[in-house]
């Protein structure tokens, strides 16, 4: 029953490819990878249960509903009215969609020492071309989601970095959901190019604005050259009717620096697909992250970090506090070649859980082949410490605030290493507020 | 001040305390000594309301006001104070945010304003000098890493701070060096007052050569077996408890 389900949104998508093509409004080159896409997604489908990646997050819900997969926009938004989901109070850049469709009056974009602006008018300019040419749909893997996502993408951001550029201020991808059109299917499609020894700062968020549900499959794709620098943030808040499968990948050549915290703060269903692939020596991989999540939420990290070239380092640092119902899932996989002697592979997975109800399954998957190489990985799951909440509450603190000092104290080390002070404040911020406790400080 | 009456308390089911009277009056000093595993740092846990320990029987009264029924933040908020024989660590939050926040908590909880930045900042000065705490102390992590040394002054600076009308010191002297003692009880000596109280657990006499007692109690079993002043605690260093153990044989 479940099976035919299935299908039905499989055809579905793949009927209405065709059938609004035209819509697409692409060049004859990308058209002809469009197809391609919804060829593979015909042959390889959505996850199933039964794939080991997918074990413990199933999408069934999400494929039992219609989307509305070309949703027209018409009343802009009003800027003061979102203002709260920018990180307003620094300058940036900023690339901002609602419902997929581009939303000028709200972005700032720019063409001056870098490039940050949309897919769409970087796929009409020739200086372009070498570039899309090289890395779009190039450094995405194949897979169902993202096959359906090149198929269906419309629109994104466009971030080039030249050589020995640093991007001058801090860029926002922010995609907005109204629900205008009842149940919403998106799929933001971004492509981030980092040049030899550039440097950039993104932050990305998704944020429903309606009660309807929506479901985003977003793929970016990151290229970072030799020496370059990339710190990306992403804030997963979003409301109780919000889905987001998040797939990002990431490229870097010899010598780089490359990290992603993921704010995992909310959302009905939240998979985080981020690998990070490393093809020159001496590059690094950061990937952290804070789930804090209650009600029936469930947030899935499932991460890959591949080494394939000599003395390079990955850290993974993920804190989960799961309460009540939710349900975390982590499954941190490091793949070491044969080559990749002297890697040091760090990987750190620690969970609270919060409530009897709430569960998290954690997999660590270590494949080695190298001999010279230090990798460790370490799991816990456990409770808020009892002899701490006593020493607190010693002090006159009441247990939901020692509760709330626990939790911060326990994704503290996560927060330390936001380089953005602006962002720091504002997780800080959301995790009080979720917390419903005002502590009067930030740490 | 305190008074306990008839105290009785289980740790996971066994009776630890058996039976506890004590009355503390505002202005007095109380040692409370006993061997090993007698029952001092519980009655002090029992007092400060935590909830692993069960009262079975008894009464705590604060200020003519009956207790036992309270959390252990509420006891905390009307001037109940633990000076921990091992305090935790905790590591990720400071000794800075974490005084400010159990302050400005109990302003809350009377109703009060959140003390303005400037006069925190003052106040935590102040007691930090007295207690000769080094300002880049304050902003670690609280008791994460500290020596035996630094956390029992830690927990001195958290009572100045609080300046609470009831304070427990279980075994402070214990891990402090000879000037960190006398500066740590100098500190207790000036934040007495006739007022508050103060009640120490310790095994040795040393410490009460500097914070000296108007009464002195002996611990054993659960129960408070011999009590006099201060005395008691010289006979205690010169011959142990044996001597009790007999006089209790012989009644
Ligand atoms: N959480 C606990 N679980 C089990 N037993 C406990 C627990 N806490 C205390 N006890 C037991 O209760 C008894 C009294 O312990 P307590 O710590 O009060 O002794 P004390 O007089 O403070 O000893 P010391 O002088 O060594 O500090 C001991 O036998 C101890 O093992
Ligand atoms: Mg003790």
């Amino acid at each position: 029953m479940n099976e035919l389900r299935f299908m039905d949104l499989k055809d579905k998508l793949i009927s209405s490819f065709y059938a609004y093509e035209d819509h697409l409004q692409v060049t004859d080159q990308v058209h002809d990878v469009k197809v391609q896409a919804i060829k593979d997604f015909e042959t390889l489908g959505f996850p199933k249960k039964k794939e080991e990646a997918w074990k413990y997050t199933s999408l069934n819900k999400l494929l039992k509903q219609d989307y509305n997969l070309f949703a027209q926009v018409e009343d802009a938004l009003d800027y003061k009215e979102v203002k709260k989901y920018f990180i307003h109070e620094i300058d940036t850049y900023t690339i901002v969609f609602v419902d997929g469709v581009y939303a000028s009056q709200l972005s700032s974009t720019t063409h001056d020492k870098i490039d940050a602006c949309l897919m769409s008018s970087a796929m009409e300019k020739d200086k372009y071309a070498d570039l899309l040419e090289k890395y779009f749909n190039k450094i995405a893997p194949k897979s169902g989601l993202n096959a359906l996502n090149t198929a269906f993408a419309r629109q994104g951001a466009f971030i080039n970095i030249p050589k020995n550029t640093v991007a001058d201020k801090p860029i926002q991808i922010i995609n907005f959901s109204t629900g205008k059109e009842n149940n919403l299917m998106i799929q933001p499609r971004n492509l981030i190019v980092v040049g030899e020894n550039a440097q950039v700062e993104i932050i990305e968020r998704h944020q429903s604005l309606t009660e309807n549900p929506v479901f985003t499959n977003s793929v970016t794709e990151i290229f970072v050259d030799k020496r370059g620098m990339l710190d990306f943030y992403k804030i997963q808040n979003d409301t109780h009717h919000a889905s987001l499968i998040d797939n990002t990948f990431i490229k870097q050549m010899a010598e780089t620096h490359c990290s992603v915290h993921t704010f995992s703060l909310g959302g009905a269903l939240t998979r985080n697909n981020l690998e990070f692939y490393q093809k020159g020596e001496h590059s690094n991989s950061i990937l952290k992250g804070v789930t804090l999540i209650e009600g029936k939420q469930h947030v899935d990290h499932n991460t890959l970090v591949h080494h394939t070239q000599p003395n390079c380092e990955s850290h993974q640092d993920y804190k989960g506090i799961y309460d009540e119902k939710s349900v975390g899932v982590f499954n941190g996989k490091v793949l070491v070649e044969k080559i990749a002697q002297k890697i040091n592979a760090y990987q750190s997975n620690n969970n609270i859980l919060a409530h009897d109800d709430a569960t998290i399954n954690s997999k660590p998957q270590l494949e080695i082949f190298a001999d010279d190489v230090a990798c460790s990985h370490g799991c816990t799951i456990g409770q808020l410490d009892e002899e701490a909440l006593f020493y607190l509450k010693s002090r006159g603190i009441p247990a939901k605030e020692a509760r709330a000092l626990l939790t911060y104290a326990f994704a503290n080390n996560v927060l330390e290493s936001v380089k953005i002070g602006a962002i720091k404040k504002r997780i800080n911020k959301l995790i009080a507020n979720k917390l419903n406790v005002n502590l009067g400080f930030d740490l | 001040m305190l008074k306990i009456k008839n105290l009785h308390a289980n740790v996971e089911g066994k009776e630890i305390l058996k039976g506890i009277n004590l009355e503390i009056k505002a202005g007095e000093v109380h040692a409370i000594m006993g061997p090993n595993g007698s029952g001092k740092s519980t009655l002090a846990s029992v007092i400060a309301g935590k909830e692993e320990y069960e009262q079975t029987e008894g009464e705590i009264i604060l200020e003519n006001e009956e207790i036992s029924e309270l959390e252990a933040d509420e006891r905390a908020r009307k001037g109940v104070f633990l000076s921990f024989q091992y305090p935790v660590e905790i590591p990720g939050v400071s000794v800075t945010n974490f005084i400010k926040t159990a302050i400005n908590e109990t302003r809350k909880a009377q109703g009060l304003e959140e003390m303005p930045a400037k006069d925190m900042l003052k106040k935590i000065k102040e007691k930090s000098e007295l207690l000769e705490i080094k300002r880049g102390f304050l902003s670690r992590s609280l008791n994460e890493g500290f020596s035996g040394g630094e956390k029992k002054r830690n927990e001195i600076f958290q009572m100045a701070m609080l300046e609470p009308k009831f304070a427990m010191l279980d075994e402070t002297d214990s891990g402090l060096d000879i000037d960190a003692l006398r500066i740590v009880s100098n500190g207790v000596n000036k934040l007495k007052t006739k007022d508050n109280a103060v009640m120490v657990i310790t095994h040795y006499q040393r410490l009460l050569n500097y914070i000296v007692p108007d009464f002195v109690h002996v611990l054993m079993d659960g129960k408070i077996v011999k009590s006099g002043g201060k005395e008691l605690a010289h006979k205690l260093e010169e011959h142990g408890y044996d001597w009790i153990k007999e006089e209790m044989k012989m009644a």
